[in-house]
């Protein structure tokens, strides 16, 4: 009779737990489609992210096929609304498969750029002993402005697509790491953690149920505004010849061919950087609403 | 201060040593062996090893890199495998047109984004906060190289007012002004809106302070308040940002260079990266990493210069 009392109060207590979490999420995205330019940038994603399942859907060509008695058509020539580039190849189905590209890319190393900057930043954050050795690489990683760790380590593996995702990926690290360690430090001072370990909870337990879940926050605002560096990342190093290769479609390498035809075809130059623009627009908004909608002292007035 | 300004300076060193090594590594432990890339496809088996022999490649890791280090406290960052060019005396030609687009960027972007941050903050959520903070967040999201590729397009080929690219005039001549104007704002861009996000939010916090009221409830002139007040205060954060975004424009200008064929350290690295040209590589990457912590370095002593409140003890 006891022990089922006792699994009864549990029930309650992960029910109690779940219905906050659910509160909690409601009011975020409340809070978020209050913004105007966020449900904007979310329109834009979710545009984005229905285009690049369904490409070959929306595309009508082969992105990659040539047909060069049709080359360079303008904008709204027939069966090719966006026109041709210099092969022939449908402008508006490279776009949707560069969408795909571009996604696949962002969220990849995005996520692996998350996955070795938590783990480091919690390491850091939480042990002191590690924190000295950790942060010291991350200010190392810190000493290449902008987009140059990148080159660095494509410089080293070679100019390839993949590698594009590596690099963005690595280049990520430190900043989430910095990120994570802050919101640890600050976690771990509460009472709560205290009073858990007190009770002889491991630190497994600790780092990945307390701790974690109260860091999630600033990782999620992260994660968004990085998806749109990635984006411009990956676009900009296949702008430069050092990602993508001809002839896939990606945007940034789209720019470039264009640039070469930009006096009779300047179509082939403006489209995909509209493309780019949008996106990452898209994701910065999204990623400011995200900061504010997440803010705990941000007071909704409903 | 002097004790600051020492620790800070033997922690650059470190750090310096760190990169070094780092970027040293990191082109050692790339796949492809340099001597292949030197000997051509006709080498054979005694041609490459004569050439190791030669480059010292066949040495343990560590001494090359000793020797490496040597070399670059001489001012000698190795020969290129492309040219046999000395990487020393690339970069100190094309340096020149590289500084040249950074400093031009930085005042676009100080002349745009201090009074736009300053202005948005005063007047919150007037239409000009609004627009100009949307403008700056599309500023963020610009790709940098289609903006260039923009203004070509307007500037350059319909209107005819500015040329398309290269930097080979003088900057203080007509010329060479013209030539900066469009890779400037490319460049300059993105810098512009961080400082105008980071100047709104500072001035924001800074009017909302104790002290700006009790300067308003004992009648000091609106205007004096805004400039004389306020801006002092909030100018502290501004300055790093500024500070960062000088370390962030010299890794810029890369992209910028490539639009607008422009002949700087840029160009050289990325031709290097796509030759497989490593001591280039080597040598312009740590060109750029060493000028953006020392121009880190130089910020964060300056802020401890200006904020009383700031003691790195």
């Amino acid at each position: 009779m006891a022990s089922s009392e006792l699994i009864g109060r549990r029930e309650v207590k992960t029910e109690i737990k779940k219905q906050k979490k659910e509160r909690m999420l409601v009011k975020t995205t409340k809070r978020l489609l209050k913004n105007k330019l966020a449900v904007f940038g979310l329109i834009i994603i979710a545009i984005q992210v229905i285009m690049a399942i369904f490409a070959p859907l929306f595309a009508g060509y082969d992105p990659v096929e040539q047909d060069l008695p049709n080359a360079q058509l303008g904008i709204g020539a027939e069966g090719h609304w966006l026109g041709t580039d210099n092969y022939g190849r449908d402008v508006w189905s490279r776009l949707v498969f560069g969408a795909r590209i571009s996604l696949v890319v962002g969220v990849t190393s995005v996520s692996l750029g998350l996955i070795g900057g938590v783990i480091l930043g919690l390491l850091s954050g939480y042990f002191k002993k590690l924190d000295g050795p950790i942060m010291r690489v991350v200010d190392l990683l810190f000493a290449f402005p902008g987009i140059l760790l990148a080159m660095l380590i494509i410089a080293m593996l070679g100019t390839s697509l993949v590698n594009v995702v590596i690099a963005i990926s690595i280049w990520s690290v430190p900043t989430c790491a910095r990120i994570v360690r802050g919101s640890v430090l600050s976690v771990k001072k509460q009472e709560y953690i205290l009073a858990m370990r007190s009770l002889g909870a491991s630190n497994k337990r600790i780092l990945f149920k307390h701790i974690l879940p109260n860091c999630m926050a600033p990782i999620i605002v992260f994660a968004t505004m990085r998806m749109a560096t990635a984006i411009l990342s990956t676009a900009a190093l296949s702008f430069l010849g050092l990602g993508a290769q001809p002839p896939t479609p990606e945007w940034g390498a789209m720019i470039a061919t264009g640039q070469d035809f930009m006096f009779t075809s300047p179509h082939l130059t403006i489209i995909p950087g509209i493309a780019i623009m949008l996106v990452v627009f898209a994701f910065n908004v999204v990623g400011d609403g995200l900061r504010d909608a997440l803010d705990p002292n941000m007071e909704l007035d409903t | 201060m002097v004790g600051l300004i020492v620790k800070r300076f033997l922690q650059l060193l470190l750090l310096l040593f760190g990169i070094s090594f780092l970027v040293f590594m990191s082109m050692h432990i790339a796949p492809g062996d340099p001597a292949t890339v030197i000997g051509g496809p006709t080498a054979t088996e005694s041609d490459l090893e004569a050439i190791r022999e030669e480059l010292g490649l066949n040495r343990p890791v560590l001494v090359q890199y000793v020797d490496y280090i040597r070399g670059v406290v001489q001012g000698d960052l190795g020969y290129s495998f492309q040219n046999n060019q000395s990487v020393t005396e690339a970069i100190m030609t094309r340096f020149p047109q590289t500084l040249n687009l950074a400093v031009a960027s930085m005042i676009v972007a100080i002349l745009i984004g201090v009074p736009a941050g300053i202005i948005s903050a005063i007047k919150q959520n007037s239409w000009f906060d609004f627009s100009s903070t949307t403008i700056a967040l599309a500023g963020i999201s610009i790709p940098n190289f289609w903006l260039g590729a923009m203004l070509i397009l307007i500037f350059s080929v319909q209107l005819q007012w500015l040329p398309v690219g290269g930097l080979s005039a003088p900057f203080w001549t007509i010329e060479g002004i013209k030539q900066l104007i469009l890779p400037a704002i490319t460049l300059g861009t993105a810098s512009a809106a961080m400082i105008a996000r980071m100047s709104r939010s500072a001035m924001l916090e800074v009017i909302r302070a104790d002290y700006i009221r009790t300067a308003k409830a004992k009648g000091v002139k609106a205007w004096s308040v805004i400039w004389v007040h306020a801006l002092r205060n909030a100018m502290i954060p501004v300055i790093t940002v500024i500070g960062l975004n000088f370390g962030f424009l010299l890794g810029g200008t890369i992209i910028t260079e490539q639009v607008f064929a422009i002949n700087g350290v840029g160009r050289l690295m990325i031709d290097a990266i796509a030759a497989r040209d490593f001591p280039v590589v080597q040598g312009t990457v740590l060109l750029v990493a060493t000028l953006f912590v020392v121009v880190n370095l130089i910020v964060d002593i300056v802020y401890a210069l200006i904020d009383p409140r700031i003691s790195y003890d």
